[in-house]
C-alpha cells in the first residue's frame, strides 16, 4: 500500500475495486465503514453486490475480468474532458502522451461494451473523482489474480497519477495483501529476482555486498524461477529438489489433478509445516515447525509496518522454529551462521543489509510497529509514499495498457464464469481454522453460490447438491442462492478439500507476474438428482 | 478554544470538545460507566454527573460540550450521593453473582460499588430469572441478567464493526439487547467493550481470573491487516485474544479469526516429531537423521545438475526471520535463486 489504514476513517472518497473487503479483510473494512458514515463517498467496483456494497454510493457491477475496459474508460473521460491533474501529471508523470493514444480508443461507449456498465455512469464517475480530491483507491486480488493480473495493477496506478492521487494522505494505490505476512515475504527476498530489501541479485555491486555479509563466493547472478515454473520443473525434472515451507500447493494452486501430479514426479519433496497437510502427503521428509505465537519475530503488513509476534507457549514435542532449521541445514553444508534468535537475525542481519528497514530494530518496535521505508533509527517510518510526487525513480511512469480477456471465457459447452476467493469464517485451505473451536460451526462447508436467475433456469432449489465442472474437473457442492451473485457468475472459495474451487480453476497465468487466473475461469452447472 | 473552570481549576479545551474530555486533558477524573473511549458519548448510565454553576440540573460530562465561561464541579456530596444512587438502581436487579462471574476482577460496575461504598441495596427487586439467552452467534453466550443496559455493545456493534447487529429491544420480561444473526459476524467486539460479564466469549469451558492472566501483546496471523492483540495466556495456555486498544493499525479491533482463531496451535494433529518417508509411509525420524538426510540429497543433486536442480517455497505466513534465513539458505549456500512464496496471491 503507498498509504495507510489510518487514513481509510477520514478518507472523503474510496474506489475499492476486486475487494472483498468485509470478509477478507474486516477490520479495514470497518474503517471504510466509518469513513462513509462521517460522508465519505465509497464507490464499489464488483461484478459481486457483496457486503460493503451496503455502505456504497455506487456499485460498480462489472463483467468479471474487464477491469482494464472500465479504467481505461473513465481516464478517457478524465482527458477528453480535460478534468485530469494536469499540474501533477505535468510536474511529476512521464509518459502521458502514450497513456492518452492508448485511451482514446476506449470511449465510455466501447468501455461499456466490454465491462457492461452504462457510458453515462462511467462518465459520471470520472467527473466526480476529478472533482474529489484526494480519493483513495483499494484493490484486493479481484485485480491481480487475472492473466491480465500485472496490467490490472498498471491500469489502477495510471488512473491515480492521471488524478494526482499519490503522494498524499487519504489517496494512492492501496492493494490489501491477503496473508499476513506477505508484504514480508517480499522484503526479505524470498522471490527470485531479489534480495532482502528489493536488491536486484543481477546487480554486481549488490551480490558483492552480500557475498561480504555472508562471507561466501559466487552469488548466483541468473534470477530463479517462480513457482509455476518450478511446479513444471518437477515433471519435467528440471528441478529434483523441492522444498515447500509452510505452503499447501495442492490445494492453493489452480487445477489440483495437475499440481498433484507435479508433487507426485517430485524426486526428493520436503516439507516443513506445522501440520500435515493435502501437500505433505507427497513429501520424502516432513519436518516439523513452530508456529505463531511460539516464536518471538515479526511480520510486516500491507502498510508495511513491522511489528513484533511474541512468543506465547512452547511448541509441541521436537518442533522447532523455521529459522533453526534452515540454520541447521547451512551448517550441514560447512556454513556457520552466527545469529541465534529472530531478534539476532533482524537487529544484527536482515536490518543492516536492507536499507529501506535500515532503521527498525525490536527495541524501537516494543509497541506499535515502524512503516518502511525507516532508513535510520531516528527516523519516524513512512505512513505513505512518493511524499509530495517524489517517485522512487524520479517521475511517476504511465504504462498505458489495452484490456484483454481472460484466458478461458464461456461458450456453449461451459457457459458460467467461475470466481473465487476467500470467506469470512476461515483462512484458506483451513489448516488452521479448521482446527479452531467453533469457526467450523459457524461456516462448515462450501457452497456455490449462483444467482437466483440462473437457479430459476436451471431448476435448482437453495441448499440443493449440485455439480460444478470445468475442464480440469469437477466438484459435488450446495447450491446458495443469493442476490450477491449476477447472473451468468458462479462463486466458490478454496477452503475445503472435496468441492475446493481449485479442482476447476484454470492454471493460465500472467505472463509477467505467473499469477494464477483465479478469478475467471469456465463451468457449467447441473442438478445431480 | 473554549475557556472555563473545572473544580476551579482552569482549563482551554477544543471547541465542541465535551466536559468529560476537557476534564481528563488536565487529569481530573470523572467517573464512567456507558462511555468508551472509542465510541459516541452514549449517555445511558448517568455516572459522570457534574454540576455547573448556575444550571438548576446536573449534567452528564460525557455528552455535555464545553461552554466558553462556566465552572464545572466534579466532586461534591451530592454528586456523591446521586453516583451511589446510580449504582444502587442498577445493582437493584443485576444479581449479586460476582463470586462465580468470569469478569470479576476486571468489572467496571464492580469497581464503582467498590469506589462509592455501595454496602446495601435498599430496593432489591425480586430475582428475576433470566438464563443465560441465547446469542447471535455461538462464540458468545449474553447473561441476562447481568446486563445493565449501557448499550455499549448496540453502539460497537455499529461504530468499531459496521455490522449493525445489535439493538435494544423490548422482551418477555424486559428490555434486552437483540442480535440479528444475519448480520452478526462473531467478531466479538461486543465482548471487548462489555462493562460487565453480560456477554462472555463461549468458546472453551476454561475459566480464568485476570490476575492469573499474562497479557501478551502479538500481530494476528490472518490477513495483510496485521491487527495488533493481547494473547491472555494462563498456565501456559492462550484463553483468549483481545484487540490492543491503541494498537496500530486496528486501534483495538478485532474480526472472527483474529479473536476465535488462535487455538490451532493446540490441535493433536501437530507435526511433532520429524517423518522420513520408508517404502511409502513416514516413520518418525531424529532432528539428525532427517536434516542428514535432506541435506545429503541435496548434496547429491546440486553435485549431480547443478544448483539450479533445487527449488524452494517461503511461507507468506511465518515471520520475516524464517523468510530471510530460507532465501539465504537458497542463494549463500546452495547457490541458485530458485526461492519463491505465494506473492501472487
Amino acid at each position: 500500500m503507498t498509504n495507510s489504514f489510518g487514513e481509510f476513517a477520514d478518507a472523503k472518497t474510496i474506489m475499492v475495486i476486486g475487494s472483498n473487503m468485509t470478509e477478507a479483510h474486516p477490520v479495514a473494512a470497518s474503517f471504510i465503514k466509518n469513513a462513509v458514515t462521517k460522508g465519505a463517498e465509497l464507490i464499489v467496483v464488483d461484478p459481486r453486490r457483496h457486503r460493503l456494497v451496503d455502505f456504497a454510493t455506487t456499485h460498480i457491477p462489472l463483467k468479471v475480468g474487464s477491469d482494464i475496459a472500465f479504467l481505461n474508460g473513465l481516464m478517457h473521460v478524465l482527458i477528453e474532458e480535460n478534468i485530469y491533474n494536469k499540474e501533477f501529471v505535468s510536474s511529476f508523470c512521464a509518459g502521458f502522451d502514450e497513456l492518452k493514444a492508448k485511451v482514446k480508443t476506449y470511449t465510455p461507449e466501447y468501455s461499456s461494451t466490454i465491462c457492461g456498465i452504462d457510458p453515462e455512469i462511467i462518465r459520471q464517475l470520472a467527473r466526480r473523482l476529478a472533482a474529489a480530491q484526494p480519493a483513495m483507491v483499494c484493490y484486493t486480488l479481484g485485480i491481480t489474480e487475472h492473466t491480465c493480473g500485472k496490467n490490472n495493477v498498471m491500469s489502477v496506478a495510471n488512473l491515480q497519477m492521471l488524478l494526482g492521487n499519490l503522494g498524499k494522505p487519504y489517496a494512492g494505490v492501496n492493494p490489501l495483501r491477503g496473508q499476513n505476512n506477505v508484504q514480508g515475504a517480499c522484503d526479505m527476498g524470498a522471490l527470485p529476482n531479489v534480495f532482502p530489501g528489493y536488491q536486484a541479485v543481477t546487480n554486481p555491486d549488490m551480490r558483492l555486498k552480500f557475498e561480504t555479509a555472508w562471507k561466501v563466493k559466487n552469488l548466483p547472478d541468473k534470477v530463479g524461477l517462480m513457482i509455476p515454473q518450478m511446479m513444471d520443473g518437477l515433471v519435467n525434472k528440471k528441478v529434483r529438489g523441492f522444498y515447500i515451507f509452510g505452503e499447501n500447493l495442492a490445494n492453493t494452486e489452480p487445477d489440483i489433478k495437475k499440481v498433484e501430479h507435479e508433487l507426485a514426479s517430485a524426486e526428493f519433496l520436503v516439507c516443513q509445516d506445522i501440520f500435515p497437510t493435502e501437500t505433505t502427503r507427497f513429501a520424502h521428509v516432513v519436518l516439523p515447525a513452530a508456529a505463531w505465537s511460539e516464536n518471538d519475530g515479526t511480520f510486516a503488513n500491507s502498510e508495511r509496518r513491522v511489528s513484533r509476534v511474541r512468543t506465547a507457549t512452547a511448541p509441541p514435542g521436537l518442533a522447532m522454529p523455521n529459522w533453526w532449521i534452515f540454520k541447521q541445514i547451512a551448517k550441514r553444508f560447512g556454513q556457520n551462521w552466527e545469529a541465534d534468535s529472530a531478534q539476532d537475525l533482524w537487529d544484527n542481519e536482515i536490518s543492516k543489509l536492507a536499507p529501506n528497514i535500515g532503521g527498525i530494530k525490536y527495541s524501537r518496535i516494543e509497541k506499535n510497529g515502524l512503516q518502511w521505508p525507516c532508513p535510520t533509527e531516528d527516523h519516524p517510518g513512512t505512513p505513505f509514499l512518493h511524499k509530495e510526487g517524489r517517485f522512487t525513480s524520479g517521475l511517476g511512469k504511465f504504462n498505458p495498457v489495452d484490456w484483454t480477456p481472460p484466458a478461458e471465457v464461456p461458450d456453449e459447452e461451459y457457459p458460467f464464469v467461475l470466481s473465487t476467493g476467500r470467506r469470512l469464517y476461515h483462512y484458506h485451505t483451513r489448516t488452521q481454522t479448521g482446527r479452531c473451536e467453533g469457526l467450523n460451526g459457524l461456516l462448515g462447508e462450501e457452497t456455490a453460490d449462483i444467482s437466483p436467475e440462473d437457479a430459476t433456469m436451471l431448476g435448482i432449489a437453495d441448499k440443493e447438491m449440485i455439480k460444478v465442472a470445468s475442464r480440469r474437473g469437477e466438484v459435488i457442492v450446495k447450491a446458495n442462492v443469493t442476490q450477491e451473485v449476477p447472473k451468468g457468475l458462479v462463486w466458490m472459495a478454496f477452503h475445503f478439500r472435496e468441492n475446493n474451487a481449485n479442482w476447476l480453476t484454470n492454471p493460465a497465468f500472467d505472463p509477467d507476474t505467473l499469477t494464477a487466473e483465479y478469478k475467471a475461469c469456465a463451468v457449467k452447472l447441473s442438478r445431480i438428482c | 478554544m473554549v475557556r472555563l473552570t473545572i473544580d476551579g481549576k482552569e482549563v482551554m479545551a477544543a471547541e465542541k470538545s465535551t466536559i468529560l474530555e476537557a476534564a481528563r486533558s488536565v487529569g481530573i477524573k470523572i467517573p464512567t460507566l456507558c462511555f468508551h473511549e472509542k465510541l459516541h458519548p452514549i449517555g445511558s448510565c448517568r455516572m459522570c454527573v457534574v454540576e455547573i454553576v448556575g444550571f438548576t440540573e446536573p449534567v452528564t460530562a460525557c455528552d455535555t460540550q464545553v461552554i466558553e465561561g462556566i465552572s464545572v464541579t466534579t466532586q461534591s456530596e451530592t454528586l456523591f450521593r446521586m453516583r451511589q444512587e446510580t449504582l444502587k438502581l442498577l445493582l437493584s436487579n443485576h444479581p449479586l453473582d460476582c463470586p462465580i462471574c468470569s469478569k470479576a476482577g476486571e468489572c467496571t460496575l464492580q469497581d464503582l460499588v467498590y469506589e462509592f461504598g455501595v454496602t446495601q441495596v435498599e430496593n432489591r427487586l425480586p430475582a428475576i430469572s433470566k438464563p443465560i439467552a441465547p446469542y447471535a452467534t455461538p462464540m458468545i453466550q449474553y447473561w441476562r441478567s447481568r446486563c445493565i443496559l449501557c448499550l455499549r455493545c448496540v453502539s460497537a456493534c455499529r461504530e468499531l464493526t459496521g455490522a449493525y447487529a445489535i439493538s435494544c429491544g423490548k422482551g418477555e420480561d424486559g428490555p434486552t439487547i437483540t442480535v440479528d444473526p444475519d448480520k452478526c459476524v462473531s467478531c466479538g467486539q461486543c465482548v471487548q467493550v462489555c462493562p460487565v460479564g453480560a456477554l462472555v466469549e463461549n468458546k472453551h469451558p476454561d475459566r480464568w481470573r485476570p490476575w492469573d492472566i499474562q497479557k501478551i501483546r502479538t500481530t494476528c496471523p490472518y490477513c495483510g491487516v496485521g491487527c495488533q492483540q493481547f494473547l491472555h495466556v494462563k498456565d501456559n495456555k492462550i484463553v483468549s485474544v483481545t484487540g490492543v486498544e491503541d494498537g496500530e493499525p486496528n486501534m483495538g479491533r478485532l474480526c472472527v479469526k483474529g479473536r476465535f482463531g488462535y487455538d490451532f496451535i493446540y490441535s493433536e494433529e501437530r507435526l511433532k516429531t520429524p517423518l522420513i518417508r520408508e517404502n511409502g509411509v513416514f516413520r518418525e525420524a531424529s532432528w539428525d537423521e532427517a536434516l542428514d538426510l535432506v541435506a545429503d540429497k541435496f548434496k547429491k543433486i546440486i553435485s549431480e545438475d547443478g544448483p539450479d536442480a533445487l527449488a524452494g517455497v517461503s511461507c507468506a505466513r511465518s515471520i520475516n526471520e524464517d523468510s530471510y534465513n530460507m532465501q539465504k539458505l537458497f542463494r549463500a549456500v546452495f547457490k541458485t535463486n530458485n526461492i519463491d512464496h505465494c506473492a501472487r496471491t
